[in-house]
Protein backbone atom coordinates (compact mmCIF):
# COMPACT_ATOMS: atom_id res chain seq x y z
CA UNK A 1 0.00 0.00 0.00
CA UNK A 2 3.08 2.37 0.53
CA UNK A 3 4.84 1.36 -1.87
CA UNK A 4 1.61 2.29 -4.03
CA UNK A 5 1.35 5.52 -2.58
CA UNK A 6 5.35 6.18 -2.72
CA UNK A 7 5.05 5.17 -6.48
CA UNK A 8 2.33 7.08 -7.48
CA UNK A 9 4.02 10.29 -5.60
CA UNK A 10 7.00 9.51 -7.71
CA UNK A 11 5.66 9.16 -11.11
CA UNK A 12 4.10 12.80 -10.81
CA UNK A 13 5.67 15.60 -12.40
CA UNK A 14 8.01 17.55 -10.80
CA UNK A 15 5.40 20.47 -10.81
CA UNK A 16 2.74 19.18 -9.75
CA UNK A 17 4.91 17.63 -6.20
CA UNK A 18 5.96 21.34 -5.90
CA UNK A 19 2.82 22.75 -6.14
CA UNK A 20 1.49 20.23 -3.82
CA UNK A 21 3.67 20.25 -1.58
CA UNK A 22 3.62 23.86 -1.24
CA UNK A 23 0.04 23.80 -1.14
CA UNK A 24 -0.37 22.03 2.15
CA UNK A 25 2.41 24.13 3.42
CA UNK A 26 0.66 27.47 2.80
CA UNK A 27 -2.59 25.66 4.34
CA UNK A 28 -0.97 24.65 7.57
CA UNK A 29 0.51 27.78 8.23
CA UNK A 30 -2.44 29.79 7.36
CA UNK A 31 -4.95 27.91 9.75
CA UNK A 32 -1.68 27.86 12.44
CA UNK A 33 -2.27 31.56 12.15
CA UNK A 34 -5.68 32.04 11.96
CA UNK A 35 -6.36 29.71 15.23
CA UNK A 36 -3.62 31.94 16.86
CA UNK A 37 -5.35 34.73 15.43
CA UNK A 38 -8.81 33.16 17.59
CA UNK A 39 -7.34 32.39 20.60
CA UNK A 40 -5.55 35.82 20.78
CA UNK A 41 -8.35 37.56 20.81
CA UNK A 42 -9.75 35.59 23.66
CA UNK A 43 -5.96 36.00 25.64
CA UNK A 44 -6.08 39.33 25.53
CA UNK A 45 -9.55 39.68 26.79
CA UNK A 46 -8.80 37.35 29.88
CA UNK A 47 -4.96 39.49 29.93
CA UNK A 48 -6.36 42.75 30.57
CA UNK A 49 -9.48 41.30 32.46
CA UNK A 50 -6.94 40.43 34.80
CA UNK A 51 -4.60 43.66 35.25
CA UNK A 52 -7.92 45.07 35.45
CA UNK A 53 -8.68 42.62 38.66
CA UNK A 54 -11.81 40.93 36.60
CA UNK A 55 -11.87 37.35 35.31
CA UNK A 56 -12.80 38.20 31.42
CA UNK A 57 -14.72 35.73 29.27
CA UNK A 58 -15.53 32.53 30.94
CA UNK A 59 -18.89 31.82 30.00
CA UNK A 60 -18.73 29.91 26.64
CA UNK A 61 -16.84 26.79 26.90
CA UNK A 62 -14.21 25.64 29.59
CA UNK A 63 -12.84 29.31 30.91
CA UNK A 64 -14.75 30.60 28.02
CA UNK A 65 -12.23 29.25 25.56
CA UNK A 66 -15.07 28.38 22.79
CA UNK A 67 -15.54 32.83 23.38
CA UNK A 68 -13.56 33.41 20.06
CA UNK A 69 -15.87 30.84 17.92
CA UNK A 70 -18.70 32.43 19.27
CA UNK A 71 -17.42 35.62 18.51
CA UNK A 72 -16.92 34.41 14.87
CA UNK A 73 -20.72 32.39 13.84
CA UNK A 74 -21.99 36.00 15.57
CA UNK A 75 -20.47 38.04 13.22
CA UNK A 76 -20.70 35.68 10.02
CA UNK A 77 -24.59 35.86 10.51
CA UNK A 78 -24.86 39.45 10.85
CA UNK A 79 -26.05 41.04 7.41
CA UNK A 80 -23.39 43.20 5.54
CA UNK A 81 -24.31 46.70 5.50
CA UNK A 82 -23.18 48.78 2.84
CA UNK A 83 -23.10 52.27 2.91
CA UNK A 84 -25.25 53.96 -0.59
CA UNK A 85 -23.13 56.36 -0.97
CA UNK A 86 -19.64 53.91 -0.59
CA UNK A 87 -18.03 52.94 -3.63
CA UNK A 88 -19.42 49.65 -3.38
CA UNK A 89 -16.25 47.70 -5.10
CA UNK A 90 -13.86 49.40 -2.97
CA UNK A 91 -15.73 49.19 0.50
CA UNK A 92 -16.16 45.26 0.33
CA UNK A 93 -12.60 44.48 -1.49
CA UNK A 94 -10.93 46.86 1.15
CA UNK A 95 -11.15 44.29 4.03
CA UNK A 96 -9.37 41.70 1.84
CA UNK A 97 -6.22 44.19 0.56
CA UNK A 98 -5.47 44.36 4.68
CA UNK A 99 -5.58 40.94 5.49
CA UNK A 100 -3.55 39.45 2.41
CA UNK A 101 -0.62 41.14 3.22
CA UNK A 102 -0.48 40.10 6.50
CA UNK A 103 -1.41 36.59 4.97
CA UNK A 104 1.16 36.58 3.20
CA UNK A 105 4.42 37.54 4.79
CA UNK A 106 4.30 34.47 6.60
CA UNK A 107 5.68 32.94 2.98
CA UNK A 108 9.01 33.98 4.03
CA UNK A 109 9.29 33.74 7.58
CA UNK A 110 11.19 30.11 9.05
CA UNK A 111 9.06 28.44 11.49
CA UNK A 112 12.40 26.02 12.42
CA UNK A 113 15.51 25.29 10.44
CA UNK A 114 13.98 23.46 7.63
CA UNK A 115 10.10 24.74 7.56
CA UNK A 116 9.09 27.75 5.13
CA UNK A 117 7.14 28.17 2.34
CA UNK A 118 9.43 30.33 0.19
CA UNK A 119 12.93 30.45 1.01
CA UNK A 120 14.02 33.54 -1.06
CA UNK A 121 17.26 35.72 -0.60
CA UNK A 122 14.95 39.01 -0.79
CA UNK A 123 12.82 37.52 2.60
CA UNK A 124 13.84 41.13 4.54
CA UNK A 125 12.84 43.46 1.71
CA UNK A 126 9.69 41.15 0.90
CA UNK A 127 8.86 41.59 4.37
CA UNK A 128 9.18 45.28 4.41
CA UNK A 129 7.12 45.30 1.02
CA UNK A 130 4.33 43.37 2.15
CA UNK A 131 4.00 45.11 5.40
CA UNK A 132 3.39 48.84 3.78
CA UNK A 133 0.83 47.07 1.64
CA UNK A 134 -1.20 46.59 4.98
CA UNK A 135 -2.20 50.44 4.59
CA UNK A 136 -4.19 50.54 1.63
CA UNK A 137 -6.60 48.05 3.00
CA UNK A 138 -7.09 51.31 5.72
CA UNK A 139 -6.73 53.84 3.12
CA UNK A 140 -9.34 52.71 0.77
CA UNK A 141 -11.59 51.72 3.59
CA UNK A 142 -11.63 55.00 4.81
CA UNK A 143 -11.99 56.49 1.09
CA UNK A 144 -14.69 53.67 -0.06
CA UNK A 145 -16.81 54.22 2.90
CA UNK A 146 -17.47 58.02 1.88
CA UNK A 147 -17.97 59.11 5.81
CA UNK A 148 -15.92 61.83 7.47
CA UNK A 149 -15.10 59.76 10.36
CA UNK A 150 -13.45 56.70 8.07
CA UNK A 151 -11.51 59.40 6.01
CA UNK A 152 -9.90 61.01 8.91
CA UNK A 153 -8.94 57.41 10.84
CA UNK A 154 -7.73 56.48 7.29
CA UNK A 155 -5.67 59.51 6.56
CA UNK A 156 -4.32 59.51 10.39
CA UNK A 157 -3.13 55.84 9.66
CA UNK A 158 -1.48 56.59 6.54
CA UNK A 159 0.43 59.60 8.05
CA UNK A 160 1.46 57.29 11.13
CA UNK A 161 2.87 54.09 9.02
CA UNK A 162 4.38 56.01 6.36
CA UNK A 163 6.64 58.07 9.21
CA UNK A 164 7.11 54.55 11.18
CA UNK A 165 7.67 52.21 8.28
CA UNK A 166 11.02 54.76 7.65
CA UNK A 167 12.05 54.33 11.34
CA UNK A 168 10.94 50.41 11.21
CA UNK A 169 13.05 49.86 8.01
CA UNK A 170 16.33 51.40 9.75
CA UNK A 171 15.94 49.64 12.15
CA UNK A 172 16.31 46.66 10.02
CA UNK A 173 19.31 47.85 8.11
CA UNK A 174 21.21 47.30 12.02
CA UNK A 175 19.74 43.74 11.62
CA UNK A 176 20.87 43.38 7.96
CA UNK A 177 24.19 44.39 8.73
CA UNK A 178 24.38 42.37 11.53
CA UNK A 179 22.89 39.11 9.97
CA UNK A 180 24.95 39.83 6.75
CA UNK A 181 22.02 38.87 5.06
CA UNK A 182 18.63 39.54 3.67
CA UNK A 183 17.68 35.83 3.92
CA UNK A 184 15.14 35.42 7.08
CA UNK A 185 16.57 32.02 7.90
CA UNK A 186 19.79 33.04 7.19
CA UNK A 187 19.67 35.48 9.75
CA UNK A 188 17.99 33.46 12.61
CA UNK A 189 21.23 31.39 11.85
CA UNK A 190 23.56 34.32 12.40
CA UNK A 191 21.91 34.35 16.04
CA UNK A 192 22.54 30.88 16.64
CA UNK A 193 24.59 30.45 19.92
CA UNK A 194 22.11 30.90 23.03
CA UNK A 195 20.87 34.63 24.28
CA UNK A 196 24.60 36.28 23.75
CA UNK A 197 24.47 35.95 20.20
CA UNK A 198 21.22 37.21 20.14
CA UNK A 199 20.69 40.59 18.32
CA UNK A 200 18.80 41.61 21.34
CA UNK A 201 21.62 43.54 23.33
CA UNK A 202 24.40 44.54 20.40
CA UNK A 203 21.42 45.81 18.79
CA UNK A 204 18.95 47.22 21.86
CA UNK A 205 17.90 50.39 20.58
CA UNK A 206 16.73 48.97 17.48
CA UNK A 207 15.13 46.25 18.74
CA UNK A 208 13.25 49.35 21.18
CA UNK A 209 12.38 51.07 18.05
CA UNK A 210 11.59 48.40 15.98
CA UNK A 211 9.04 46.83 18.46
CA UNK A 212 7.40 49.89 19.26
CA UNK A 213 7.31 50.65 15.75
CA UNK A 214 5.69 47.56 14.95
CA UNK A 215 2.76 47.98 17.86
CA UNK A 216 2.25 51.83 15.74
CA UNK A 217 2.34 49.89 12.65
CA UNK A 218 -0.47 47.63 13.71
CA UNK A 219 -2.73 50.44 14.84
CA UNK A 220 -2.68 49.23 18.20
CA UNK A 221 -2.88 50.60 21.61
CA UNK A 222 -1.24 53.27 22.26
CA UNK A 223 -0.81 54.05 18.79
CA UNK A 224 -4.47 53.39 17.82
CA UNK A 225 -5.48 57.05 16.44
CA UNK A 226 -6.50 54.80 13.39
CA UNK A 227 -9.69 53.65 15.40
CA UNK A 228 -9.44 56.40 18.11
CA UNK A 229 -13.29 55.05 19.54
CA UNK A 230 -13.20 58.68 21.63
CA UNK A 231 -12.39 60.59 18.49
CA UNK A 232 -13.51 59.29 15.99
CA UNK A 233 -15.69 56.41 16.68
CA UNK A 234 -14.18 53.37 15.35
CA UNK A 235 -12.21 55.39 12.53
CA UNK A 236 -12.03 53.68 9.13
CA UNK A 237 -14.28 50.86 9.69
CA UNK A 238 -16.91 52.73 11.21
CA UNK A 239 -19.28 51.69 8.61
CA UNK A 240 -17.98 47.53 8.58
CA UNK A 241 -20.38 45.21 9.98
CA UNK A 242 -20.62 41.66 9.88
CA UNK A 243 -18.19 39.90 8.13
CA UNK A 244 -16.30 42.54 6.32
CA UNK A 245 -15.44 43.55 9.99
CA UNK A 246 -14.45 40.37 10.64
CA UNK A 247 -12.16 40.13 7.72
CA UNK A 248 -10.26 43.69 9.55
CA UNK A 249 -10.65 42.41 13.05
CA UNK A 250 -8.67 38.95 11.44
CA UNK A 251 -6.40 41.13 9.47
CA UNK A 252 -5.40 43.29 12.75
CA UNK A 253 -4.60 40.63 15.18
CA UNK A 254 -3.05 38.88 12.24
CA UNK A 255 -0.76 41.73 11.20
CA UNK A 256 -0.10 41.73 15.51
CA UNK A 257 0.95 38.04 15.22
CA UNK A 258 3.16 38.78 12.37
CA UNK A 259 4.78 41.78 13.87
CA UNK A 260 5.43 39.37 17.44
CA UNK A 261 7.01 36.38 14.68
CA UNK A 262 9.51 39.29 12.91
CA UNK A 263 10.57 40.44 16.30
CA UNK A 264 11.30 37.67 17.40
CA UNK A 265 13.39 36.41 14.31
CA UNK A 266 15.02 39.66 14.14
CA UNK A 267 16.22 40.18 17.32
CA UNK A 268 15.12 37.33 19.90
CA UNK A 269 17.06 34.69 17.22
CA UNK A 270 13.57 33.20 16.10
CA UNK A 271 13.58 29.48 16.23
CA UNK A 272 16.72 29.20 18.09
CA UNK A 273 17.14 28.01 21.91
CA UNK A 274 18.47 30.76 24.33
CA UNK A 275 19.91 27.52 25.84
CA UNK A 276 22.18 26.42 22.98
CA UNK A 277 25.54 25.32 24.11
CA UNK A 278 24.32 24.53 27.64
CA UNK A 279 25.15 20.60 27.19
CA UNK A 280 24.62 19.88 30.81
CA UNK A 281 20.43 20.52 29.99
CA UNK A 282 21.07 17.26 27.43
CA UNK A 283 22.00 14.98 30.21
CA UNK A 284 18.58 16.10 32.51
CA UNK A 285 15.91 13.54 31.16
CA UNK A 286 12.94 15.57 29.63
CA UNK A 287 14.58 18.70 29.61
CA UNK A 288 16.36 18.08 25.90
CA UNK A 289 13.76 20.43 24.53
CA UNK A 290 15.51 23.30 26.25
CA UNK A 291 18.62 23.24 24.20
CA UNK A 292 17.33 22.02 21.19
CA UNK A 293 16.07 24.84 18.32
CA UNK A 294 12.70 24.91 16.76
CA UNK A 295 9.10 26.25 16.89
CA UNK A 296 8.41 25.48 20.22
CA UNK A 297 10.79 28.33 20.73
CA UNK A 298 9.64 30.63 17.99
CA UNK A 299 6.40 30.22 19.23
CA UNK A 300 6.96 30.91 22.99
CA UNK A 301 8.83 33.94 21.80
CA UNK A 302 5.57 35.19 19.32
CA UNK A 303 3.33 34.40 22.88
CA UNK A 304 5.91 37.12 24.60
CA UNK A 305 5.48 39.69 22.30
CA UNK A 306 1.47 39.52 21.80
CA UNK A 307 1.26 39.55 25.83
CA UNK A 308 3.46 42.36 25.32
CA UNK A 309 1.02 43.78 23.11
CA UNK A 310 -2.23 43.35 25.55
CA UNK A 311 -0.04 44.57 28.68
CA UNK A 312 0.90 47.48 26.70
CA UNK A 313 -2.57 48.30 25.77
CA UNK A 314 -3.54 47.89 29.03
CA UNK A 315 -0.80 50.11 30.19
CA UNK A 316 -0.91 53.23 28.24
CA UNK A 317 -3.56 55.50 26.83
CA UNK A 318 -3.94 56.53 23.74
CA UNK A 319 -1.29 58.73 22.04
CA UNK A 320 -2.17 62.27 21.04
CA UNK A 321 -1.91 62.59 16.89
CA UNK A 322 1.07 65.35 16.84
CA UNK A 323 2.99 63.11 19.77
CA UNK A 324 3.35 60.31 17.33
CA UNK A 325 4.12 61.86 14.82
CA UNK A 326 6.86 63.76 17.21
CA UNK A 327 8.22 60.78 18.26
CA UNK A 328 8.38 58.75 14.84
CA UNK A 329 10.05 61.48 13.04
CA UNK A 330 11.92 63.66 15.73
CA UNK A 331 12.80 60.32 17.73
CA UNK A 332 13.21 57.37 16.72
CA UNK A 333 14.48 58.14 13.28
CA UNK A 334 17.78 59.89 14.45
CA UNK A 335 18.03 57.36 17.13
CA UNK A 336 18.24 54.43 14.44
CA UNK A 337 20.49 56.33 12.45
CA UNK A 338 22.80 56.58 15.43
CA UNK A 339 22.67 53.17 16.35
CA UNK A 340 23.95 52.14 12.66
CA UNK A 341 26.42 54.21 12.85
CA UNK A 342 27.57 53.26 16.21
CA UNK A 343 27.30 49.64 14.98
CA UNK A 344 29.25 50.27 12.05
CA UNK A 345 32.26 51.74 13.67
CA UNK A 346 31.71 49.20 16.68
CA UNK A 347 31.74 46.49 14.52
CA UNK A 348 34.87 48.03 12.08
CA UNK A 349 37.00 48.12 15.71
CA UNK A 350 35.85 44.53 16.69
CA UNK A 351 34.63 46.13 20.16
CA UNK A 352 32.50 44.26 22.67
CA UNK A 353 29.40 42.58 21.75
CA UNK A 354 29.88 44.08 18.66
CA UNK A 355 32.55 41.98 17.83
CA UNK A 356 31.31 38.98 16.18
CA UNK A 357 28.61 40.49 13.99
CA UNK A 358 29.57 40.52 10.06
CA UNK A 359 31.05 43.82 8.77
CA UNK B 1 23.07 67.68 35.52
CA UNK B 2 19.43 67.23 36.34
CA UNK B 3 18.79 67.55 32.29
CA UNK B 4 21.36 64.93 31.80
CA UNK B 5 19.60 62.30 34.29
CA UNK B 6 15.98 63.16 32.77
CA UNK B 7 17.65 61.99 29.17
CA UNK B 8 18.91 59.32 30.75
CA UNK B 9 15.42 58.55 31.90
CA UNK B 10 13.65 59.52 28.89
CA UNK B 11 15.62 56.63 26.76
CA UNK B 12 15.45 54.17 29.16
CA UNK B 13 12.12 54.55 29.10
CA UNK B 14 11.69 54.92 32.77
CA UNK B 15 8.02 56.19 33.36
CA UNK B 16 6.78 53.77 30.89
CA UNK B 17 8.41 50.96 32.75
CA UNK B 18 7.22 52.05 35.71
CA UNK B 19 3.76 52.38 34.25
CA UNK B 20 4.28 48.84 32.73
CA UNK B 21 5.01 47.24 36.39
CA UNK B 22 2.07 48.91 38.20
CA UNK B 23 -0.21 46.80 35.35
CA UNK B 24 2.02 43.78 35.79
CA UNK B 25 1.57 43.30 39.45
CA UNK B 26 -2.29 44.24 39.15
CA UNK B 27 -2.34 40.90 36.40
CA UNK B 28 -0.69 38.78 39.42
CA UNK B 29 -3.70 39.98 41.83
CA UNK B 30 -6.41 38.14 42.40
CA UNK B 31 -9.65 39.65 40.23
CA UNK B 32 -12.23 40.54 42.52
CA UNK B 33 -15.13 39.46 40.17
CA UNK B 34 -18.27 37.89 41.69
CA UNK B 35 -19.81 35.65 39.04
CA UNK B 36 -23.58 36.70 39.89
CA UNK B 37 -25.83 34.68 39.77
CA UNK B 38 -23.90 31.62 40.94
CA UNK B 39 -22.21 34.27 43.64
CA UNK B 40 -24.25 36.90 45.42
CA UNK B 41 -23.01 39.48 47.90
CA UNK B 42 -23.73 39.22 51.15
CA UNK B 43 -27.10 41.21 51.98
CA UNK B 44 -28.44 43.30 54.97
CA UNK B 45 -31.60 42.62 56.81
CA UNK B 46 -32.48 46.47 56.21
CA UNK B 47 -32.35 45.95 52.20
CA UNK B 48 -35.14 47.90 50.84
CA UNK B 49 -36.22 45.55 47.54
CA UNK B 50 -39.96 44.89 46.63
CA UNK B 51 -42.54 46.04 48.63
CA UNK B 52 -45.32 43.18 50.71
CA UNK B 53 -48.14 43.66 52.60
CA UNK B 54 -48.06 41.63 55.97
CA UNK B 55 -50.99 39.82 57.65
CA UNK B 56 -51.01 39.42 61.73
CA UNK B 57 -50.79 35.13 62.71
CA UNK B 58 -54.16 34.84 62.42
CA UNK B 59 -54.72 35.92 58.74
CA UNK B 60 -56.24 39.43 59.06
CA UNK B 61 -54.44 41.79 57.56
CA UNK B 62 -52.57 44.75 59.26
CA UNK B 63 -53.46 47.87 57.28
CA UNK B 64 -55.82 49.76 58.53
CA UNK B 65 -56.10 52.09 55.38
CA UNK B 66 -54.49 55.17 57.98
CA UNK B 67 -53.01 56.73 54.33
CA UNK B 68 -49.97 57.76 56.57
CA UNK B 69 -47.62 56.07 53.92
CA UNK B 70 -49.22 57.53 50.78
CA UNK B 71 -48.49 60.84 52.79
CA UNK B 72 -44.73 60.49 53.11
CA UNK B 73 -44.34 58.92 50.26
CA UNK B 74 -41.57 61.38 48.26
CA UNK B 75 -42.08 59.58 44.55
CA UNK B 76 -46.45 59.69 45.05
CA UNK B 77 -46.19 56.28 44.17
CA UNK B 78 -48.60 54.93 46.60
CA UNK B 79 -52.04 55.21 45.83
CA UNK B 80 -54.96 54.12 48.67
CA UNK B 81 -58.43 54.13 48.33
CA UNK B 82 -60.55 52.73 51.74
CA UNK B 83 -63.77 51.94 52.81
CA UNK B 84 -65.73 50.21 55.93
CA UNK B 85 -65.33 46.66 55.30
CA UNK B 86 -68.15 43.88 56.26
CA UNK B 87 -66.89 43.51 59.69
CA UNK B 88 -67.59 46.92 60.38
CA UNK B 89 -63.61 47.82 60.35
CA UNK B 90 -61.83 50.23 58.05
CA UNK B 91 -60.05 48.33 55.04
CA UNK B 92 -58.28 49.47 51.76
CA UNK B 93 -60.43 48.90 49.01
CA UNK B 94 -57.21 49.72 46.69
CA UNK B 95 -53.06 49.59 47.92
CA UNK B 96 -51.20 50.08 44.44
CA UNK B 97 -47.63 51.23 44.14
CA UNK B 98 -46.15 52.05 41.15
CA UNK B 99 -42.86 50.70 40.94
CA UNK B 100 -41.47 52.49 38.27
CA UNK B 101 -42.62 55.50 40.91
CA UNK B 102 -40.79 53.67 43.65
CA UNK B 103 -37.66 55.14 44.96
CA UNK B 104 -37.17 52.52 47.84
CA UNK B 105 -36.75 54.79 50.10
CA UNK B 106 -38.12 52.92 52.69
CA UNK B 107 -40.54 56.11 54.32
CA UNK B 108 -43.71 53.68 53.79
CA UNK B 109 -42.01 51.27 56.28
CA UNK B 110 -41.12 53.72 58.57
CA UNK B 111 -44.29 55.81 58.67
CA UNK B 112 -46.75 52.97 58.98
CA UNK B 113 -48.17 52.42 62.46
CA UNK B 114 -48.76 48.48 62.28
CA UNK B 115 -46.08 47.43 60.20
CA UNK B 116 -48.31 46.03 57.17
CA UNK B 117 -46.06 47.72 54.31
CA UNK B 118 -42.22 46.12 54.51
CA UNK B 119 -40.13 46.30 52.37
CA UNK B 120 -38.54 42.87 51.23
CA UNK B 121 -35.05 41.45 50.55
CA UNK B 122 -36.27 40.52 47.36
CA UNK B 123 -34.39 42.56 44.05
CA UNK B 124 -34.49 40.14 41.23
CA UNK B 125 -37.72 40.81 39.73
CA UNK B 126 -38.70 41.58 36.34
CA UNK B 127 -41.83 42.82 34.42
CA UNK B 128 -42.90 41.48 31.03
CA UNK B 129 -45.57 43.49 29.75
CA UNK B 130 -47.09 46.89 30.36
CA UNK B 131 -49.06 47.53 33.60
CA UNK B 132 -47.14 45.06 35.67
CA UNK B 133 -44.96 47.79 37.34
CA UNK B 134 -48.73 48.64 39.52
CA UNK B 135 -48.52 46.36 42.64
CA UNK B 136 -51.70 45.73 43.42
CA UNK B 137 -53.25 45.24 46.89
CA UNK B 138 -53.41 41.71 45.91
CA UNK B 139 -49.94 41.10 44.44
CA UNK B 140 -48.64 42.84 47.63
CA UNK B 141 -50.62 40.39 50.02
CA UNK B 142 -49.17 37.40 47.88
CA UNK B 143 -45.85 38.22 48.63
CA UNK B 144 -45.98 38.97 52.13
CA UNK B 145 -47.43 35.65 52.26
CA UNK B 146 -45.25 33.96 50.94
CA UNK B 147 -41.76 35.43 52.16
CA UNK B 148 -43.73 35.67 55.67
CA UNK B 149 -41.03 33.83 57.67
CA UNK B 150 -38.06 36.26 56.03
CA UNK B 151 -39.91 39.41 57.05
CA UNK B 152 -40.76 38.20 60.44
CA UNK B 153 -37.02 37.25 60.51
CA UNK B 154 -35.70 40.43 59.12
CA UNK B 155 -37.93 42.60 61.49
CA UNK B 156 -36.91 40.38 64.59
CA UNK B 157 -33.44 41.25 63.99
CA UNK B 158 -33.64 44.82 63.20
CA UNK B 159 -35.88 45.59 66.39
CA UNK B 160 -33.16 45.85 68.98
CA UNK B 161 -31.61 48.97 67.37
CA UNK B 162 -35.35 50.66 67.39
Amino acid sequence: MIEFFTEAWNSLPPLVQYLTVTTWKILIVTIGVILIVAFSTYFERKVIGSMQARIGPNRVGPFGLLQPFADVIKLLIKEVIVPSQSSKFLFVIAPLLSLTPALATWAVIPLNDWYVIADINAGLLYVLALTSVGVYGVILAGWATNSKYALLGAMRSAAQIVAYEIAMGFALVGVLMAGGSLNLGAIVEAQAGGVSHWFLLPLLPLFVVYWVSGVAETNRAPFDVAEGESEIVAGFHVEYSGVAFAVFFLAEYANMVLISTLTAIFFLGGWASPFEGWTFLNDIAGLAWLTAGGLHWLFLKMCFFMYTFFWLRATFPRYRYDQIMRLGWKVFIPVTIVWIAVEGVMAWFQIGPWAGLNA
Amino acid sequence: MNRTISYIKTFALWELLLGLSVTLRNFFRKSVTLEYPEEKTPQSHRFRGLHALRRYPNGEERCIACKLCEAVCPALAITIESDVSDDGTRRTTRYDIDLFKCIYCGFCEEACPVDAIVETRIHEYHMESPGENIMTKDKLLAVGDKFDAMISADKAADAKYR
